[in-house]
């Protein structure tokens, strides 16, 4: 069992690497495609189909069309595709960024109380899970929908910005 | 529910089980499945293979000519004609293209487009994989093709196949809203995601006669009609065809391809048009449930293939009358009619399973405030749709 869960997560890692590492971007955004996959497997390798499901229906269906939309619409020629000049700087805001979630997500995670690995799983259904999710947590579901809209708006507004690179995309 | 015993109904079981009853228990599971996908590629791609054949035989007469009819007897062999054909042609790929790229995208597309096969019961006790969130997995794998659209047309690498294939992906993501719209309030009647479970919810009759299939209800009907609009959309057939119109758009993002890879695309295509079809068979036409009492004794996987088979002339019929969508046009009724009605007949499946109780006098007045709920939106948006666009004037120059 653990062999997989290795397996699984070596995938996973190994491809976002690749993709972060590499210079095309649309192979980029492909490679994330797979390591997101990878995410859904590790879920059914969890026991949670559903949210493997979902996982695989938002990111390889809805998630990585964004992705490349965003690319294809802010990119003019395919000698664009390399990666941008101001790699250093960019690189670093990445790095803080990417810790600081980072570091929430473990604090939260260290936080949460979690039942022992002792015992078997507990088999949860899909009525199961819907019924907590628009009882018990529906406040956190509704404050995620607002979140990704406004992550939405976030990105209209960032793909609108006129760069100086091309004066004649200007509005 | 009652189980019938008979022995043509359970067949296919039977003769699975006794194959593999010699074997032991892990290796049989194995074995089952391998049987299972086995079958499932058996069947669909004869069916694949004989689709085509219906579909130029059905077009030819619509179009008052014959049809294929060289190859064998009333042109039976045509498909096996083809394949040879597409099989020994030279592969071309583009010096400039992305090889690998370019290699896997007829490859990615028709894994997920057969990974959508298994979660659809085929007869009773008949479904390859009983999932609790079985709906669920086929949205999400008929989802992922869209991200092969993009690999062929960007792997090509030529602006034309680029730009069909944004203009197919622009048509997928639209059309999917709708689609997956349309399934919620399915859902939300039977009060579960598995396939099996949404069958087992249409079983039976009323007053011994009309099948509880949800097509029966208002919203289920409203529900069945975009749902098939999306699914026509979905699978890229006429009338919205655009991302591969062969005779204007030199077959979109497939430009660059030929041969069998060519083939590859067109199976993926097909397999997608009868996922969808055996998706709306399971959804809303009571899946492998007979239409009458009496006709119990007819084995539930033909009951099964005839409204699958329904289904799928109904896709023949459809392109052979209907004018292509332009672009604009197509997505104007994706987000202007399509997601709106989804989204009012939320409202209408959520009046008809909270009024489930009315009895006498108040059945009436149920299906009327349904009915007016369903055709109303409908009538309006359909309206404002067409207005202030015909008819168009055409000069010449």
């Amino acid at each position: 069992m653990n062999a997989i869960l290795l397996l699984i997560a070596l995938a996973t890692l190994g491809t976002a690497i690749v993709a972060m590492s590499g210079r095309n971007l649309l192979h980029s955004v492909l490679l994330l495609a797979v390591s997101w996959s990878g995410v859904a497997a590790f879920y059914l390798w969890a026991g949670a189909q559903f949210v493997a499901f979902a996982q695989v229906l938002v990111y390889l269906g809805a998630i990585s069309m964004v992705v490349l939309f965003a690319v294809l619409l802010t990119r003019r020629a395919r000698e664009d595709f390399g990666a941008p000049h101001n790699l250093t700087t960019r690189s670093r805001f990445a790095v803080a960024a990417g810790a600081a979630v980072a570091a929430v997500l473990l604090w939260a995670v260290s936080r949460s109380p979690l039942a022992g690995s002792k015992g078997p799983a507990p088999t949860v259904t899909v009525r199961d899970l819907g019924r907590q999710l628009l009882g018990q947590h529906a406040a956190a579901l509704l404050v995620i929908g607002v979140l990704l809209t406004l992550a939405l708006i976030g990105a209209v507004v960032l793909a609108a910005v006129d760069s100086p690179d091309f004066p004649e995309d200007a509005p | 529910m009652k189980t019938t015993s008979s022995l043509l109904e359970n067949a296919p079981v039977l003769l699975r089980d006794w194959a593999t009853a010699f074997l032991p228990a892990r290796a049989r599971w194995f074995a089952d499945s391998l049987i299972d996908i086995v079958a499932i590629l058996a069947v669909f791609g004869l069916l694949f293979a004989f689709l085509t054949l219906a579909e130029r035989k059905i077009l030819g007469r619509v179009q008052n000519r014959p049809g294929p009819n060289r190859a064998g007897w009333f042109g039976l062999l045509q498909p096996f004609a083809d394949g040879i054909k597409m099989l020994t042609k030279e592969d071309v790929v583009p010096a400039a293209a992305d090889q690998v790229l370019h290699f896997l995208a007829p490859v990615v597309l028709l894994a997920f487009s057969i990974l959508t096969f298994a979660v659809i019961p085929y007869g009773r006790n008949l479904v390859p994989l009983d999932l609790d969130a079985a709906v669920v997995f086929f949205f999400a794998a008929s989802s992922s093709t869209e991200l092969a659209v993009f690999m062929a047309g960007w792997a090509s690498h030529n602006k034309y196949s680029l730009f069909a294939a944004m203009r197919a992906l622009a048509q997928l993501v639209s059309y999917e809203l709708p689609l997956l719209l349309s399934v919620v309030p399915v859902a939300l009647a039977t009060g579960t995601l598995s396939t099996t479970g949404i069958v087992a919810a249409q079983a039976g009759w009323k007053w011994g006669l009309v099948p509880r299939w949800l097509v029966f209800t208002p919203w289920g009907a409203a529900a069945f009609a975009v749902f098939m609009v999306s699914a026509l959309a979905e699978s890229n057939r006429s009338p919205f065809d655009l991302p591969e119109a062969e005779s204007e758009l030199i077959a979109g993002h497939l430009t660059e391809y030929s041969g069998f890879k060519y083939a590859l695309f067109f199976m993926a295509e097909y397999f997608g048009m009868c996922a969808l079809s055996g998706m709306a068979v399971t959804l809303f036409l009571g899946g492998w449930q007979a239409p009458l009492p009496a006709l119990e004794f007819i084995p539930s996987y033909a009951w099964f293939a005839v409204k699958l088979l329904a289904l799928l002339s109904g896709f023949i019929w459809i392109r052979a009358t209907l004018p292509r969508l332009r672009i604009d046009q197509l997505t104007r009724l994706a987000w202007k009619l399509l997601v709106p009605l989804a989204l009012v007949n939320l409202v209408t499946a959520g009046f008809w399973e909270l009024s489930a109780g009315w009895q006498g006098a108040h059945q009436p007045l149920r299906w009327a405030v349904a009915i007016v709920l369903v055709a109303g939106p409908a009538l309006l948006l359909g309206r404002s749709l067409g207005s202030g666009i015909g008819p168009r004037t055409y000069r010449y120059a």
